[in-house]
């Protein structure tokens, strides 16, 4: 029961989110943004953060849930439960069609993690890359996935509530998971792979586990994306996608969860901040404004260099939050992570 | 190539590990070309050899880190050839590999609980962290620190007793002696003794012959992949070729 009460909570505070912001465009907008994204790199740091594989093709695996989701939503649009009201029923398909979409991205994570997870470091790197680059060739010349033009009409049915609900599933798992003996073999997997095999871990068979979560959970983050959105095209995922993700996972700090949220909604709503900034500077003299808009992009590229050059483990390092309010508390501070 | 040259009489004991005809490939490359050896139950066997004349290689294909070219590896009766470490570790074989291996971010605690990672008998994994608390004492002041704030002789203690806190009955050691001070080396020699009148076997791979020759019941030397030589370690360090050879005399 005890594991159920941080559910049961999550889904009230949620709920009521849900009814007093759900009607706000502006905050609903960025709110689900930052989620989807905040999913993204949750997953992501639980293959590259946790086990050390570096893997720069998540965009790949968003996508195959994206278009798998949409197509099941467009398919099972036309139909209706009974006895049940449309909403509810548009929900539930939409939930279906979420895990389906999360599930075919972790068949993917499982068809290229069995033989690239072989490899090591840049290797590995360049195969996720070109997986990704795969993918999106093929939904572009597949006639069901629209090609280029991509999937439209999809219905809204990406809410406040599922969202976020999401982002507390990810964040749960990834806690617990880093607290399990599974997490333990992930880790040392990603301290020394030698020495966590000699130590009896079947590290194969973690980093393989370890990438189908993660490509399950991208995979549910483009479905939310794609009933976002509204229409997707094989644009929406393509290589700058998977690096803004993994972007989000380093400055965040490899390996801690919190970092990865943190740097998530940092970055997603970095360049909107400064928009309203330069706004609020130029107040009357709109051209002003418009001039220093211009300079938002390089401040952005400018403020990622600072971080990476003052804090190189990422903001959190392999920290949790809660662990810098601990250290702030007197308890004995863990020394810097050092590079492996 | 035929038989290696045996000098001594080697005591009878319960077989542990028994290696026949070990072939060990990278690629086109043959490193291992037919190695036979033995463990016996509470035996320390020592493999000494230059550079590159497969003793890892020897190491790293009966704990299952690299595949066998060919050849047999029977452990305590049974073939275990070709299993993966994940399955040889609950067998009773450990291995501390090659340049000690420490997870460098987890406590010295932490690399010392992933040692016992496959095993859950809970009281008995507490009793077995006393006891390498009690060989090496100082890992128990360091227990909170990261392995990579260890000196190397520290972090060689660390992954020896890591590698005993599976409970082994046979421990693969390879080169405990790399980059460390003599006096450390020393150190650790001593401790290997008290490991091995603990009842664990040893299997130690070494360049510093002198040292493992001394410890050793039995000896082999490893010559570009092929053994040449067997023996006593005192039969052996008392041996022209092999002083000349290994002992720079």
């Amino acid at each position: 029961m005890k594991s159920f009460l941080p559910v049961l909570i999550a889904v009230a505070v949620l709920a009521l989110l849900q009814l007093v912001l759900g009607d706000a465009a502006f905050v609903t907008y960025h709110a689900t943004r930052v989620g989807v994204w905040v999913i993204m790199a949750v997953s992501l740091n639980i293959i590259n953060g946790m086990t050390g594989q570096f893997s720069i093709g998540h965009a790949g695996f968003m996508a195959v849930g994206a278009y798998a989701s949409s197509l099941l939503t467009l398919l099972l649009h036309q139909y209706r439960i009974g006895f049940l009201p449309d909403p509810v029923t548009a929900q539930l398909f939409f939930l279906t069609a979420l895990l389906a979409g999360g599930a075919l991205a972790g068949v993917a994570g499982f068809l290229v993690g069995l033989p690239s997870l072989r490899l090591k470091g840049d290797y590995l790197a360049i195969v996720t890359l070109g997986f990704g680059e795969i993918i999106r060739v093929i939904v572009t010349n597949m006639k069901v996935t629209g090609g280029a033009l991509g999937l439209s009409s999809i219905p809204p049915h990406t809410s406040l509530f599922m969202v976020w609900f999401w982002v507390f599933v990810v964040v749960l798992l990834a806690r617990r998971l880093a607290d399990s003996s599974h997490g333990r073999s992930l880790l040392a997997i990603r301290e020394d792979e030698v020495a966590a095999e000699a130590m009896g871990v079947d590290t194969t068979s973690y980093k393989v586990r370890a990438f189908v979560v993660s490509s399950f959970f991208a995979g549910v983050a483009g479905g939310l994306f794609a009933h976002f959105l509204q229409a997707i095209n094989p644009n929406s995922f393509t290589f700058v996608q998977s690096i803004e993700v993994v972007v989000m996972v380093v400055a965040g700090g490899l390996g801690s969860t919190t970092g990865a949220v943190v740097a998530a909604t940092f970055l997603v709503m970095l360049p909107e901040g400064l928009r309203t900034l330069f706004l609020q500077l130029g107040g009357e003299n709109q051209s002003l404004a418009q001039k220093v808009d211009q300079v938002r992009m390089p401040i952005y590229g400018l403020l990622l260099v600072v971080i990476m050059l003052t804090r190189p483990q990422g903001i959190f390092g392999t920290h949790e939050l809660w662990d810098l309010w601990k250290r702030k508390k007197g308890a004995p501070e863990k020394p810097k992570a050092v590079a492996a | 190539m035929g038989e290696p040259q045996r000098l001594g009489e080697r005591a009878p004991r319960e077989p542990l590990l028994e290696v026949r005809d070990l072939k060990v490939s990278y690629g086109a490359i043959a490193a291992l070309k037919g190695v036979s050896l033995s463990v016996g139950g509470g035996e320390v066997v020592a493999l000494i050899g230059a550079n590159g004349a497969g003793k890892t290689s020897t190491l790293r294909a009966v704990s299952g880190m690299v595949k066998p070219a060919g050849g047999a590896v029977v452990l305590n009766g049974e073939a275990v050839t070709g299993l993966k470490a994940h399955l040889l570790v609950p067998r009773g074989m450990a291995h501390a590999p090659e340049g000690r291996g420490i997870f460098p971010n987890l406590t010295v605690q932490e690399n010392l609980d992933l040692g016992a990672y496959l095993r859950h008998d809970d009281a008995a994994i507490a009793k077995d962290l006393e006891t390498c608390f009690g060989l090496f004492p100082i890992l128990r002041e360091r227990r909170k620190q990261p392995g990579a704030t260890l000196s190397g002789g520290e972090q060689q203690m660390l992954s020896i007793s890591r590698a005993l806190m599976s409970n082994p009955t046979l421990l693969l050691l390879d080169e405990p002696s790399l980059g460390l001070a003599p006096q450390v080396t020393q150190t650790i020699f001593r401790i290997l003794r008290d490991v091995n009148a603990r009842g664990v076997s040893i299997l130690l791979v070494e360049q510093n012959a002198h040292l493992a020759l001394e410890l050793a019941h039995w000896a082999y030397v490893l010559e570009t992949g092929e053994l040449t030589m067997e023996g006593t370690g005192q039969a052996l360090l008392a041996s022209e070729d092999i002083r000349k050879a290994y002992l720079g005399e």
